[in-house]
């Protein structure tokens, strides 16, 4: 979806957007780095289980909700990319823990 | 923890303000979620890889943030990067998270510079992956040096617009085309504020030039564009209107930014509806001061006016924090007071001009009944409209019936489309219908952040 523009920062961040490893500039967020990746999308919809990517880039309308380094639901385009990050793509609503509660 | 002054937001008018109060003796702290100074407009620009504004794709205007972003560095204010206000007591108690800690600071006066959002674009198909806002496109130039791959298309309307088009241009990626949906009868409306037009002649000359910079670059700009819809299956593949249709890799959309009022509603301030700009903002006087007396608001969380009044009016609200705090008197606020007030003066007098040019349409802000209008919970403007049927009155009700608003992004986005239809099922006007209610935790915060919170002593009661 996205690439580096000539003359651009130098990509140095290593991080793996679902175990492929990609390479960002510093300063890019999780978010940018699944858009370099060229993910069609970040998650499917908890509702209509619709796919979709980054929208806003700033906080504010959390379509980029990913799975980063294990933890659902995190806002990736407020996370800056760090080396050996694992940015993984989310599917609907978490499930709900299986077993009796106690 | 206990400061004179906890400001939110480290855009131009967040910094500024804690410039001046430091400099003013106010025990300040500056509080932004981001990881470094400059808010959306003034995003990476202590990073920026080129700093002429020759060779900066982003121009001359963005890299005037730096000597900001550099002054609040040298400053005494305390500076928390990437840390996320999610309460704010009336009290003066700030709730905050940072690296996944919870603490709470009380401050004696608040200003709120959260800036500015970007209006949601509600048209057939904004919820295809590929579909983007145009400020979006801006921050990853900005902090990424990302590009659009393939054919981009920009669609919309505002300065905005034509700024990200010509920086796209620069930065090697020129936009297939610019679609510009500017209803006609804005013109005639617009050129009432003639008289902007001439105290705003730069800004005005800025806007041209842009233009210019895109003929030269042979992008395609169709303006009048009506009925605008993105097209595609699992992705964008094309951009249609009335009357045409290209095949598009990408599609970004921009109607203008209104003010982020989250928290200012969050804290009950008292809103007004501006119908120039098509938005609620917090009442504010002359000073910045809202409806609570320890708390401010400065820049564009109070009304669009942009970065240079944004800067502008942050040192107002410094110049009144440190009255009320006693630091300085009334007859020293007023007379620092008076170059300021002439400068945003000279600022904002392009702005009706530009409110009433880009005013957007009718049908932008008040979509067709198979528009999604909440993209969290994937509510239409049609199942709105018939939550009003059965009687819902207002945003909060329409929420509890269909559960627009309830999703993860608390409101923000749905908030503009679900107010303006609501207003024109009843036939009323919005400023009827009113606005969310949004509530702490501002975003959400694990359970670890909440309990690990130290509470202030006094937080503690007293024994009799």
């Amino acid at each position: 979806m996205f690439r580096p523009r000539p003359d651009g920062a130098v990509a140095t961040i290593p991080v793996e957007v679902e175990g492929r490893v990609v390479r960002v500039p510093a300063g890019a967020s999780a978010a940018a780095a699944v858009l370099l990746a060229g993910l069609t999308s970040i998650r499917d919809t908890a509702i209509g289980g619709g796919e979709r990517a980054p929208y806003c880039m700033m906080g504010i309308c959390f379509e980029c909700l990913a799975e980063i380094d294990g933890v659902p639901n995190r806002q990736s385009c407020m996370i800056a990319a760090r080396p050996g990050m694992r940015i993984n793509r989310q599917s609907g609503a978490r499930p709900a823990p299986s077993g009796e509660i106690e | 923890m206990t400061v004179d002054l906890a400001i939110v937001g480290a855009g131009p008018a967040g910094m500024a303000a804690a410039v001046l109060a430091a400099e003013l003796g106010l025990d300040t702290v500056l509080i932004d979620e981001a990881d470094a100074p400059g808010g959306q407009i003034y995003r990476a620009v202590e990073s920026a890889r080129e700093t002429s504004p020759k060779a900066s794709p982003l121009g001359a205007d963005y890299l005037a943030g730096r000597p900001l972003a550099a002054a609040l560095r040298a400053s005494a204010a305390a500076y928390r990067p990437a840390t996320m206000v999610w309460h704010i007591d009336p009290d003066g108690t700030l709730s905050l998270v940072s690296e996944g800690r919870g603490e709470a600071i009380v401050a004696r006066h608040i200003l709120l510079a959260t800036g500015a959002i970007e209006r949601p674009v509600p048209v057939p198909g904004w919820t295809l992956p590929g579909v983007m806002t145009v400020g979006a496109a801006q921050i990853l130039l900005k902090t990424a040096d990302l590009v659009p791959e393939g054919r981009a298309v920009l669609a919309g309307q505002g300065p905005l617009l034509y700024l990200v088009a010509a920086q796209l241009v620069r930065a090697g990626a020129p936009p297939l085309a610019v679609l510009e949906t500017t209803p006609r009868e804005n013109y005639a409306a617009a050129a009432r504020h003639f008289g902007g037009l001439w105290a705003g002649r730069r800004d005005l000359a800025k806007g041209l030039a842009l233009m210019l910079e895109l003929r030269r670059a042979g992008v395609a700009v169709r303006r009048g564009v009506r009925g605008l819809r993105a097209l595609g299956r699992r992705r964008v593949e094309g951009v249609a209107w009335e009357g045409g249709e290209i095949a598009a890799d990408a599609l970004f959309l921009h109607e203008g930014v209104i003010p982020n009022t989250q928290i200012s509603l969050a804290l009950q301030l008292a809103h007004h509806w501006d119908e120039a700009q098509s938005c609620w903002r917090p009442a504010t006087d002359e000073w910045g001061r809202a409806s609570l007396a320890n708390v401010a608001v400065a820049g564009d969380g109070a009304g669009i006016a942009g970065a240079a009044s944004a800067l502008l009016s942050g040192r107002l609200a410094a110049l009144d924090a440190a009255q009320i705090l006693g630091r300085i008197d009334r007859a020293e606020r007023d007379r620092r007071a008076l170059p300021i007030r002439a400068g945003l003066a000279r600022e904002r007098a392009i702005r009706p001009f530009l409110d009433a040019l880009y005013r957007p349409s009718d049908t932008l802000l008040s979509p067709a009944d198979e528009v999604i209008a909440c993209r969290c919970e994937e509510v239409t403007a049609g199942q709105i409209r018939r939550a009003v049927r059965l009687g819902a009155t207002g945003p909060n009700q329409v929420k509890a019936f269909v559960r627009c608003g309830m999703g993860a992004c608390q409101g923000r986005v749905c908030a503009p489309i679900v107010g303006a239809v609501i207003a024109g099922a009843r036939g009323v006007p919005i400023a009827e219908v009113g606005a969310y209610r949004p509530r702490a935790p501002y975003k959400p915060i694990t359970v670890g952040a909440l309990a690990g919170v130290e509470v202030g002593p006094h937080q503690i009661a007293k024994p009799n």
